[in-house]
């Protein structure tokens, strides 16, 4: 099966490790992703309150793009959104074509392709297609350094399974526990997984947005994790980079690396630190792997 | 052949009557253009419309019109036959016609409700008009069959609607076999402690019932049994019954429970299905000290001897009445009855659907079912209420419509749950002193007395919370919450939201469809509405009765019911099926098949295929026979037949063709 990828503007920035350790394991493991030509913005941020038309139409054109250029397996394109909000935002604008026939044909008469049939796009985050498609089974096989001991609080925030549960149960998704497992390493139960990290609040209103992602480091922190995996740009970004400014706040936080889902799968298949951006970390993880391996040494011995 | 053709003395006299029924054919039909049409159709000497047809005077116009007008056919265009063909009937019996001559068009159901057009609705009717009047011309005299009715009833489900049931028909005099699946009567009422809103003890109030069920004599209970298979149709119906084991012969236990403490297990290791897991049962056990009938059973599944063939036995040696059979077998019972009443209950919604509860993770959070047993002076913890860690809960949290009101389960409201949560709320807060909070969207009390309880619980202070709950969780965030699961929900009368941290939580869990209620549902013949409860003939005015004739409904297999409304539809239930057996004879439809001799070849087709084994084959005559008594006129051999022999009243050929006919000819 091959998938189009549609990065958005946070791999090419906040989330270029995202990018990175993606496009490694996906090569790793064999499976080509080819990205979408001339994408742009996706319509998410703040362009839904403002002006929703313009919002799908941004979204719409990107479909537009993927249907001229994916190539049809099954009678479906597979098009992979890593972020969580173009994931949802082109799954809304999606439903939105299949549903309103004339912003479908006011959409036809300006945008590349056909809009033939919006349905025939096949939204997927890449959570999804690498343990569903790939499956645990495939990924188990190229693990060459299982994260033994390693205990991961898997953070799904809010936009990848509400509303739209696409592959997982919107309360209470375990697809990512299952994929640390398959890693090697120990899933955290931690019960807020998909809590709010505060979104673009930890700018607009610190002083609650920086409350959510305390409360949800503290969390993790307590129920012993050495690391949080994330699948969202701005869930990491909240998480990580505004530790310091919560430890002024409240103290008893210590450091916590969080990672891209991606991140830990390359980690496990032994790809090199660099092809994943683990070096762009504010939290180096490479201490707290030391440390690990050192543990593991001492009980093997 | 045409009507002429057989009416060579002026043809049939027939009467068109038309219904508005209210607005609701006149708002969409032109009744008295349909009328006016009617006139114009050959034979019919008289057409008339009429507010309510179905009423007295509307039933007096038609009797009137047939004395004067010496009318031999009437055709009435109103509502559904199901509702007023028996009524129409009646009226031509009584004005000294036979009921046979007549044809009900629906122009209700099948015209004004469902067509947007006035214009398009009135010329539809009229076509209905046509077709009937071309149809009951050919219609013949026919008389209605009589069939003798079984004297006797089942009744399926042993909880309180159907032991009501059970006792008010066998009180009446008439036999009744009570089929239940567990080892014991009693349904989920023996498991409660006390009931709403009086706080009687429920044992008290249902065990004096179900000990007369055990001794009525005619009452044959078979208890741990399950019905199979029915047969037949109103007045009689075969019933098979599947007894099984429970290796220990019935008629001889005596319920000293010996046997019990002679187990070879010295203490109870297996968990208690009566009391969902929270006790501990041995192999050899009797659900709960009330148990009907009070006779122990084996679970093969735990049983040593079972499992491995090697055992001591020793409760057989400790059985003086050697009532204990390892060897017994299950045993399949006939029977044959002229009613039956299914009362087989509900099951409550499972709550691990909802995994934001937290049920099945967290040890301390419990069902309300699950509750009603540790409140229970017989249950597990001898009706103290404790965690499972032994801790006496200071904070209690009741969280309501737990799987219904929800759109992802069920939609709709299970009735029971917010007054059986004030009466757990009371008693909770009476046996520990907890603070106790009920969490709900609406608080629903309608009936006697229950507002009032509501506002007992008000005045006892136990808190009441409105918003549907987000989650529970132990995920602490003050100190005060720490080793505490927190209730997170949007107070939404105090527009905020709040962390309720409680050391107990009870889900107050909805009323859903037995899970196998579809295949019973199918195995008697009868409908489920959508959410899968069983259906009723009418919500309004047959609420005990299903379209199968005979078969009635008691208790909340049919919906979510509290005891007082299952009793009543049970004493319901019951009195229907006193009304039908009581006289003795049941009046069929004449639309059974019959054979043409002349024409039949004895191809023996039709005697294959008739599920009612009603066809049998004449070897002297060499033609096939049809048992009028038996025949249940479903058509089948009608279609078959090869030669056209095969032939039934209300269906004859020309009867449909002309009905065809009518249609075409108008459109």
């Amino acid at each position: 099966m091959s998938y189009l990828y549609f990065p958005g503007c946070s791999l090419k920035g906040t989330g270029r490790a995202y990018e990175e350790s993606l496009l490694a394991v996906f090569r790793a493991l064999g499976i080509p992703l080819a990205e979408l030509a001339d994408w742009n913005c996706c319509g998410a941020t703040a362009y839904m309150s403002i002006d929703e038309r313009q919002a799908f139409a941004l979204a719409a054109r990107n479909l537009a793009l993927a249907e001229a250029q994916g190539a049809s397996d099954n009678g479906a394109i597979q098009l992979i959104a890593p972020c969580s909000a173009c994931y949802l935002v082109l799954l809304k604008a999606q439903r939105h074509l299949m549903t309103d026939t004339a912003f479908r044909q006011e959409m036809s008469g300006v945008l590349p392709g056909n809009m033939g049939d919006p349905g025939q796009i096949r939204i997927r985050h890449p959570l999804d297609v690498l343990v569903h498609d790939v499956g645990l089974q495939e990924i188990a096989r190229h693990v060459r350094q299982p994260l033994r001991g390693l205990k991961v609080a898997s953070y799904y925030g809010c936009q990848i399974v509400r509303p739209f549960a696409l592959f997982d149960r919107p309360h209470d998704p375990s697809t990512m526990d299952d994929l640390v497992r398959t890693l090697g390493a120990e899933p955290v139960d931690w019960p807020l997984k998909t809590h709010c990290c505060g979104g673009s609040l930890t700018g607009t209103m610190p002083e609650v947005g920086l409350r959510l992602n305390y409360l949800l480091l503290r969390e993790a922190q307590r129920r012993g994790a050495d690391l949080i995996i994330t699948v969202c740009p701005l869930c990491q970004f909240n998480l990580e980079a505004y530790q310091d400014f919560i430890r002024r706040r409240y103290p008893d936080l210590a450091p916590m690396p969080v990672l891209f889902f991606t991140q830990l799968i390359g980690m496990a298949m032994g790809l090199p630190p660099r092809e994943l951006g683990l070096q762009r970390l504010l939290i180096p993880v490479e201490g707290r792997m030391a440390a690990l391996s050192k543990e593991g040494a001492h009980a093997r011995a | 052949m045409r009507a002429h053709e057989i009416y060579p003395n002026g043809g049939p006299r027939i009467g068109v009557y038309v219904c508005h029924c209210g607005f609701n054919i006149a708002g969409k039909v032109n009744v008295r253009e349909v009328v006016e049409f009617a006139k114009t159709l050959p034979f019919v000497v008289v057409a008339r419309e009429y507010k309510f047809m179905c009423s007295d005077p509307g039933q007096e116009m038609i009797r009137e019109d047939v004395r004067e007008h010496r009318l031999d056919r009437v055709v009435v265009a109103a509502c559904s036959p199901s509702l007023h063909e028996a009524t129409f009937r009646r009226a031509l019996e009584q004005a000294g016609q036979n009921p046979f001559f007549f044809q009900m068009v629906n122009i209700r159901e099948h015209v004004s409700w469902v067509t947007e057009d006035p214009r398009e609705a009135t010329e539809k009717a009229k076509a209905l008009v046509a077709a009937a009047v071309r149809r009951v011309i050919f219609h013949e005299p026919l008389q209605r069959r009589r069939v003798p009715v079984k004297d006797r009833v089942l009744v399926v489900g042993g909880g309180i609607a159907g032991i009501h049931a059970a006792l008010t028909l066998a009180d009446a005099g008439k036999h009744v076999y009570l089929v239940e699946r567990e080892p014991t009567i009693g349904g989920h009422m023996a498991m409660f402690d006390k009931t709403f809103p009086t706080l009687d003890c429920a044992a008290c109030i249902l065990t004096p019932k179900m000990s007369q069920v055990a001794a009525h004599p005619n009452i044959t209970l078979w208890t741990y049994s399950e019905v199979i298979q029915v047969e037949g149709f109103v007045g009689n119906f075969r019933v098979r019954v599947r007894r099984k084991p429970r290796y220990v012969i019935e008629e001889l236990c005596v319920g000293c429970l010996q046997c019990i403490d002679a187990c070879v297990y010295k203490d109870a290791r297996f968990p208690d299905e009566f009391n969902l897991g929270l006790g501990k049962r041995k192999p050899i056990y009797i659900p709960f000290p009330q148990a009907t009938p009070r006779v122990v059973l084996i679970d093969p599944e735990t049983c040593i001897w079972f499992k491995t063939g090697k055992c001591k036995q020793t409760c057989l040696e400790a059985c003086e009445r050697a009532a204990i059979d390892f060897k017994q077998q299950e045993r399949i019972e006939e029977i044959e009855v002229g009613a039956i009443i299914l009362a087989t209950g509900f099951k409550t919604f499972d709550a691990r659907r909802i995994p934001e509860y937290g049920y099945g993770k967290y040890p301390n959070v419990y069902t309300a079912l699950e509750v009603e047993r540790l409140v229970n002076a017989s249950g597990p913890t001898g009706g103290e209420v404790r965690l499972r860690d032994g801790r006496i809960p200071k904070r209690v949290g009741i969280i309501h419509c737990v799987g219904s009101r929800d759109e992802r389960f069920n939609r709709y409201c299970s009735r029971v749950c917010c007054m059986y949560s004030l009466k757990l709320a009371h008693l909770i807060k009476e046996r520990t002193g907890a603070e106790v909070y009920n969490f709900y969207i609406d608080m629903r009390t309608p009936g006697k007395g229950y507002e009032e309880f509501y506002d007992r619980l008000l005045q006892e202070g136990v808190h009441f919370i409105r918003g549907r709950v987000a989650e529970v969780t132990d995920w602490a965030i003050t100190p005060d919450e720490e080793g505490k699961l927190i209730i997170r929900v949007e107070d939404t009368l105090v527009g905020a939201v709040r962390r309720i941290p409680v050391d107990m939580v009870v889900l107050a869990v909805g009323l859903e469809p037995q899970p196998d209620a579809d295949e019973v549902r199918r195995m008697f013949n009868i409908s489920c509405s959508k959410e899968g409860f069983f259906l009723e003939r009418h919500p309004k005015l047959a609420p005990v009765s299903t379209f199968t004739d005979g078969i009635f409904l008691a208790g909340a297999c049919q919906g979510p019911k509290d005891i007082p409304d299952s009793v009543a539809q049970a004493g319901a239930a019951a009195a229907e099926a006193l009304a039908l057996i009581d006289k003795g004879f049941v009046e069929l439809e004449p639309n059974t098949a019959y054979i043409v001799e002349a024409l039949c070849s004895g191809c023996k087709t039709c005697i294959g295929l008739c599920p009612y084994n009603a066809i049998s084959f004449d070897e002297a005559r060499m033609i096939a026979v049809i048992n009028e008594a038996l025949c249940k006129g479903c058509g089948t051999c009608v279609a078959a037949c090869p030669s056209g022999a095969a032939r039934q009243h209300l269906f004859e050929d020309a009867q449909i063709f002309q009905e065809i006919e009518g249609v075409l000819a108008y459109v």
